[in-house]
C-alpha cells in the first residue's frame, strides 16, 4: 500500500482534548475523506509538541506548516485552502513563537527544539511510520553497533556519556549496564519501565506517543549491549494511546526485520512484548515491576540480590526508565562527546520535565541540565498563572518541597545535592500563595498511605500516621508535639522502610519543615492536651477503618 | 469470550495473569471479577482462589464487586488537588448521589478515586472509562454526566 504523502498532526492529548482537539482532529479526517484525498492525506492523533497557548494546533508535514486556534469550522477551510488548492491558509498559521520543531532554529526558548535529545522527533515525524523515523537518522545506532561495534563498546560507550538514570534515582545507565553484562549465561533480559506512575510526571507517556521507535531502539541497544535476547515493556494501563503505538511500532520494526532472529545479518536475535500493568504505584520500583511482570502482587523484593544478577524469572535483568532508553540511540551514534556538549558535568545531556500548577503555561518541555527554577517558570512556563511564587515540589510526590530561597539554583543531581535536595522524576508543581503547606502535605501524605503496599511495617502505619496528623495540622487542631512526632516518623521511614515508596516521603516532610516550619507549627493548637491512647479493641477497629 | 478461551489466547502462565484478568473483567458487563469466575480461573491456571483474590485486590484497575456501565475515576494526586479536585468529587457527589466506591442504583456511573492519570498539564482531572477530562470546573462535570446520560437515552430510543 502507498504511504500518505502528507501527515496531518493534531496533538490531541488532555491538555489539548478539553479544547476540542479530537473535535478538530475528527473534522480533519472527515473533510479530506470527503474531498477523496485520504489515501494522499493522513491524519494523525499525537503526543503534545510542548507547552503551547495557541489553543487547538495542527501540523502539516512535511509541509513545516503549523495551524494555530483552530475550530472544526476553520478546519474546513484549512482542508479547501491547504489541500484543495495547495496554499498554505495564512489567516491561522502559526508564525515565529510556534511550537513546530524547526530544525534550523538555534534558539526558540518557547519550542526549544533546538538541542532536544529525547523528544527531537516528536510532533516532526509520523509515529506511526517507520521510515519517517529512520528517515531521521532512526535504527542507526542500532545498524552502526551491530556492524561496527562489540557489545562492551557500546556499553562503554554508554559510560563515557555519563547519562544517569532518568526515573528519579540517578544511578549512571552505563554502570548498571556493566553489571548486567558482566553476567554470564544465556538468559538475559532488558525491561522497559514505563510504568510511570509518579503523580505530576507524563513525560514518558508524550515519548511513547510520540516517538515509540526511539524506545524500541533504546531497547535493542541495550540488549546488544548486555547480551539480552528478549525484552519487555511494563506499561500502565491507563496509557491506552502509548500501548497501541508501542503495539504498532513493534510489529513494523518486526517487519523491517529490525526486531526477530538474526537482525541484520548479525547474528543477533532480539524481540520485545508489552506487560500491561493494573494500576499500582509500587510496581515503578524495579524489583516490584519484576513480580508484577511474573503475575503476583507487587511487592518489592529485598536487594542484593540486584535485578542485574536475578530479576525477572531469576535471571539477569536490566531494568531503564523510558526516557534513559531514548537517549540511548543518540549517544551511540553520535558518540558520548557530542552527547555530553549538553548539560552539565555531573549531568550531561538534556532533561525532559513536565511543569505544572499555577503556571501560565503547563506543559513539556527538554532542556540541558543547567538551568534553574526561575529559567524554568519565567521562560518555559510563561510565569505565574496567578499569585506569586511560594513553593515548588520537584520530582512528583515523593519530591522534596522548594521555598523560594532555591529558585536559582540549577537542576541538577551534583548542584541539589549540595543544598540536599533530589532532582527526582521530573514533575516540577508550581503553587502560589494560596495552597496552605500542610493542606499540601496532607494531599501527599494520604497518597502515600493509599499506595503503600502494606508489605513493611515503617510504611503500612508510619504513612497512615503522618496521614492523620497533617490531616489535624491542615484544620488547626494538632496537638502539641505533632511536628516532633513526625520528624521521628520520618527518620524511621528514611532508615527502615524496605523500598523507596516507604523512604521516600521524608523527602517532602522534611523540606516542608526546612522552609515552611513556622506556617506548620500554626496548625498546631496549643491550647489541646493530646487524648490518652485508647487501647480499646473498639477504638482500635475504629482507626483500622 | 469464555475464561479458558482468554487463558488460551495468552498462554496459561502464571506470567500472563494481569492480562487474563484484564481480558475477563473488560468482557464482563458490570466491569468486575465475579467469584465464579475466578474459581473457574482457579481450576484452569492451578492458581488457588485466595491467591488470585490477593492479586486482584493489589491492583486499583480491578475490582471484585460490580460496578456500572461507565467507571468515573476522579484523580486525588496533589497537582489535581491544588488546583481544586475537592470540589470537583463535592460536585459529582451531588449529582450522582454516590460516594467513592459506590454505583448509582440505574447502574450507570461508578465513582472511584485514581491516583495520577498522567494529565496533570490540564489538572483537575478525571476520566470515564477511557476518556480523559482535564480542566475541569463543577459546571463542566455537570455538562459531561448530562451529555453521557443524554446518550445514553438516544441509545435507548433508537433500540426501540
Amino acid at each position: 500500500m502507498a504511504q500518505p504523502r502528507t501527515v496531518v498532526m493534531v496533538p490531541v492529548d488532555a491538555d489539548t482534548v478539553t479544547i476540542g482537539a479530537r473535535a478538530v482532529k475528527n473534522r480533519f479526517a472527515e473533510a479530506i475523506g470527503r474531498r477523496g484525498l485520504a489515501a494522499e492525506v493522513s491524519v494523525l492523533e499525537v503526543g503534545s509538541f510542548g507547552p503551547s497557548d495557541a489553543g487547538v494546533i495542527a501540523a502539516v508535514q512535511p509541509d513545516g506548516i503549523v495551524y494555530g486556534g483552530l475550530s472544526p469550522e476553520r478546519v474546513d477551510r484549512i482542508v479547501e485552502e491547504h489541500f484543495v488548492k495547495g496554499r498554505p491558509c495564512r489567516e491561522w498559521l502559526l508564525a515565529g513563537e510556534h511550537p513546530l520543531p524547526d530544525p534550523r532554529a538555534t534558539d526558540s526558548r518557547h519550542t526549544q527544539y533546538a538541542g532536544r535529545i529525547v523528544l527531537d522527533n516528536c510532533g516532526r515525524i509520523n509515529p506511526e511510520n517507520i521510515d519517517e523515523y529512520i528517515a531521521n537518522d532512526g535504527y542507526f545506532a542500532f545498524a552502526k553497533a551491530l556492524s561496527e561495534m562489540r557489545p562492551d563498546a557500546v556499553v562503554e560507550q554508554v559510560k563515557k556519556s555519563g547519562l544517569r538514570g532518568r526515573g528519579g534515582a540517578g544511578f549512571p545507565t552505563g554502570i548498571k549496564w556493566g553489571f548486567c553484562a558482566a553476567e554470564t549465561g544465556p538468559e538475559k533480559y532488558v525491561i522497559c519501565n514505563a510504568d510511570e506512575g509518579e503523580p505530576g510526571t507524563f513525560k514518558d507517556r508524550l515519548i511513547m506517543e510520540g516517538d515509540p521507535h526511539k524506545v524500541i531502539e533504546g531497547m535493542a541497544l541495550c540488549g546488544y549491549a548486555i547480551g539480552a535476547n528478549q525484552g519487555y515493556i511494563y506499561i500502565r494501563g491507563e496509557y491506552k494511546l502509548s500501548i497501541e503505538r508501542l503495539r504498532q511500532a513493534i510489529t513494523a520494526a518486526r517487519a523491517y526485520g529490525l526486531l526477530g532472529k538474526n537482525i541484520l545479518d548479525s547474528g543477533f536475535d532480539f524481540d520485545i512484548d508489552i506487560k500491561i500493568g493494573a494500576g499500582a504505584y509500587v510496581c515503578g520500583e524495579e524489583t516490584a515491576l519484576i513480580e508484577s511482570m511474573e503475575g503476583k502482587r507487587g511487592l518489592p523484593r529485598l536487594k542484593p540480590p540486584f535485578p542485574a544478577q536475578q530479576g525477572f524469572r531469576n535471571k539477569p535483568t536490566n531494568v531503564n526508565n523510558v526516557e534513559t532508553l531514548a537517549n540511548i540511540p543518540a549517544i551511540v551514534y553520535r558518540g558520548a562527546d557530542w552527547f555530553r556538549r549538553a548539560g552539565t558535568e555531573s549531568m550531561p545531556g538534556t532533561k525532559v520535565y513536565t511543569i505544572l500548577g499555577h503556571v501560565r503555561r503547563p506543559g513539556l518541555i527538554e532542556v540541558s541540565g543547567g538551568v534553574t527554577l526561575r529559567d524554568i517558570i519565567d521562560d518555559y512556563a510563561g510565569g505565574m498563572q496567578s499569585g506569586s511564587f511560594k513553593m515548588a515540589q520537584l520530582g512528583g510526590t515523593a519530591g522534596d518541597l522548594l521555598g523560594e530561597e532555591m529558585l536559582d539554583v540549577p537542576l541538577n543531581y551534583d548542584a541539589l545535592e549540595k543544598v540536599g535536595h533530589v532532582l527526582g522524576s521530573g514533575a516540577i508543581l508550581i503553587m502560589n500563595e494560596t495552597i496552605g503547606v500542610c493542606d499540601f502535605l496532607h494531599a501527599c501524605m494520604r497518597f502515600f498511605a493509599h499506595e503503600s503496599c502494606g508489605n513493611c511495617n515503617p510504611c503500612r502505619n508510619g504513612l497512615r500516621w503522618l496521614s492523620v496528623i497533617t490531616e489535624r495540622l491542615k484544620s488547626g487542631t494538632g496537638y502539641p508535639g505533632d511536628i516532633e512526632i513526625m520528624e521521628e516518623i520520618a527518620t524511621v521511614l528514611k532508615t527502615a522502610a524496605f523500598c523507596p515508596l516507604g523512604q521516600s516521603p521524608a523527602g517532602p516532610l522534611n523540606s516542608a519543615l526546612r522552609y515552611f516550619r513556622p506556617e506548620i507549627e500554626k496548625g498546631i493548637d496549643v491550647t489541646s492536651a493530646r487524648p490518652k491512647p485508647d487501647h480499646t479493641a473498639r477504638a482500635l477497629a475504629t482507626f483500622a477503618g | 469470550m469464555t475464561v479458558s478461551r482468554i487463558v488460551e489466547k495468552h498462554g496459561n502462565n502464571r506470567e500472563n495473569l494481569l492480562q487474563i484478568m484484564h481480558d475477563i473483567q473488560d468482557a464482563a458487563t458490570d466491569r468486575c471479577l465475579h467469584r465464579d469466575v475466578l474459581d473457574e480461573l482457579s481450576d484452569i491456571m492451578n492458581i488457588p482462589v485466595a491467591d488470585l483474590v490477593g492479586t486482584a485486590t493489589f491492583y486499583s484497575m480491578f475490582s471484585l464487586t460490580p460496578r456500572g456501565r461507565h467507571i468515573i475515576r476522579l484523580c486525588e494526586s496533589p497537582p489535581c488537588y491544588i488546583l481544586g479536585s475537592d470540589n470537583i468529587l463535592e460536585a459529582l457527589r451531588e449529582r450522582l448521589d454516590i460516594g467513592i466506591g459506590e454505583t448509582t442504583p440505574d447502574g450507570l456511573f461508578t465513582l472511584e478515586h485514581t491516583s495520577c492519570l498522567g494529565a496533570c498539564g490540564v489538572a483537575p482531572v478525571m476520566s470515564i472509562d477511557d476518556e480523559v477530562y482535564g480542566n475541569l470546573t463543577t459546571g463542566k462535570v455537570n455538562a459531561i454526566i448530562d451529555q453521557i446520560v443524554e446518550n445514553q437515552i438516544a441509545a435507548a430510543r433508537n433500540r426501540k
